[in-house]
């Protein structure tokens, strides 16, 4: 079997293009779904089981479809409500932020749950309501301890990514699949994007190992 | 001061307060002791609302705060709590920790709040610990910060919930005698405690609760040394 290095060279920069994209597009919905993922992990939480109840639907929404399903339902149905026709970016940014938001609300949740209830009780009895109590005591203290598993949702978001391209958001897998309709190879563009993504993964596992060291050690 | 009427607590169907009454008067030293499951620490919590009480009231400076429309953030700064295990603030140094309510709830400026923080570590003995991080401190200093850190919001009213329990023997000492330092200015202190050598140097009054009531209240050498009830004697000659 020879092996068409010059597809490779041919695609790369659009591979690299695509490439960013895919950086982006992940930074992007770990971001946004932090955000969202804080106030619906809050919501979660609330003692009303009326007032959680929607932010439950939410989370059972999100974790239980698929998110290929999702990307499908907001770029077809969804996004056409905000702009007209059609936009693979914006429903790719959708779909990703609103499904780690989700999975984000939960390592929240997690967070929050695992600082000792002292600290709370102690924050109160100083006369703090439960906002400032929230943001001056425990979520510095929460945050601390999601920093991992929110490192482990921005790998997973990377990969997940992918499948947006079957939407033609231009990343990583949209222009290797058209350097395989070109040229009907199958392993020059696949395992091309394999390396990409694993060379990311790493990296990415690295500095979070590190991050995560550091924080232990302090 | 403090008013207690008809205090009842329950978690689910255990009775944890079954009908406590009693008056706490201002500058005084109310010392609670009793055995593990007594409901004193629950009394102590009740008062401050960290327990939401089932039935009765509890006057603090003629608010009720058993009452919905009492705002509770505002009782509590009057009010001043010291736990067993100090849960102090571990993100912040121990002078940020005394800053954090004077800045975030008296809405104190900067300046004022560092210099009043600093003045109560000196009092406290750790004016040299202001930027070290709980971690780096031993029991004993932390109930002490812990302790600047509720008189940072200059309360009328301390409470204290077995302040040296989680201590080692030989921290309890530099503890009790800043406790005692507080109620010498005239603090209102109500004190739950196993030290029964500090309820008789420093109590006004002591009370022995036993199975969620009051079983007994009396002025300390009374107390010790001529118990009334046969359940304080038995408690007394166990502990003392």
């Amino acid at each position: 079997m020879d092996f068409r290095f010059d597809i490779i060279v041919e695609y790369a920069p659009l591979f690299l293009k695509g490439t960013l994209l895919t950086i982006g597009l992940s930074l992007v919905g770990t971001v946004i779904g932090t955000i969202l993922g804080l106030f619906i992990g809050l919501g979660n939480m609330m003692k009303n089981k009326w007032l959680a109840f929607p932010f439950k639907v939410y989370i059972t929404f999100f974790r239980g479809t698929p998110l290929l399903v999702q990307i499908l339902i907001i770029h077809f149905g969804v996004v056409t409500f905000f702009v007209d026709g059609t936009n693979a970016i914006l429903a790719g940014i959708m779909a990703l932020s609103l499904n780690a938001a989700a999975y984000i609300s939960e390592i929240f949740r997690a967070g929050i749950q695992s600082i000792d209830k002292g600290q709370m009780e102690a924050a109160r009895s100083l006369g703090m309501n439960h906002v400032q109590a929230m943001r001056y005591v425990i979520l510095p203290q929460a945050f601390k301890r999601m920093i991992p598993p929110l490192g482990n949702e921005f790998i997973v978001l990377l990969k997940d990514s992918s499948l947006i391209s079957i939407v033609a958001a231009p990343e990583l897998m949209y222009y290797v699949g058209l350097a395989k309709g070109q040229y009907y190879r199958v392993w020059e563009p696949y395992l091309t994007a394999a390396v990409i993504y694993l060379v990311l993964t790493v990296t990415l596992t690295y500095f979070l190992n590190r991050l995560e060291r550091r924080l232990t050690t302090e | 001061m403090i008013k207690v009427e008809k205090l009842k607590k329950s978690f689910g169907q255990h009775e944890v307060l079954k009908d406590i009454n009693v008056v706490i008067q201002p500058q005084e030293v109310v010392v609670v002791i009793g055995p593990s499951g007594s409901g004193k620490s629950t009394f102590l919590r009740c008062i401050n609302q960290l327990e939401t009480i089932t039935d009765g009231h509890i006057f603090v400076e003629g608010k009720d705060v058993a009452d919905k429309k009492t705002n509770i953030n505002e009782v509590r700064t009057e009010v001043g709590m010291v736990f067993q295990h100090f849960h102090l603030f571990p993100h912040m140094t121990v002078l940020d920790n005394i800053m954090l309510a004077p800045l975030k709830v008296r809405k104190s400026s900067v300046q004022s709040s560092k210099e009043k923080g600093l003045q109560l570590l000196q009092k406290v003995g750790l004016e040299d610990k202001a930027n070290a991080y709980p971690s780096s401190l031993s029991g004993g200093q932390k109930q002490r910060v812990a302790i600047a850190r509720a008189l940072a919001m200059e309360p009328k009213i301390m409470l204290f919930d077995e302040p040296t329990s989680a201590l080692d023997p030989e921290m309890v000492g530099e503890v009790l005698e800043v406790m005692k330092q507080l109620a010498k200015e005239g603090m209102t202190m109500i004190v739950v405690t196993h030290e029964m050598g500090f309820a008789r140097e420093v109590g006004d009054r002591v009370i022995f609760m036993d199975g969620g009531v009051i079983v007994e209240e009396n002025e300390p050498k009374q107390l010790f040394e001529n118990p009334q009830h046969n359940r304080t004697k038995s408690f007394l000659s166990k502990v003392l």
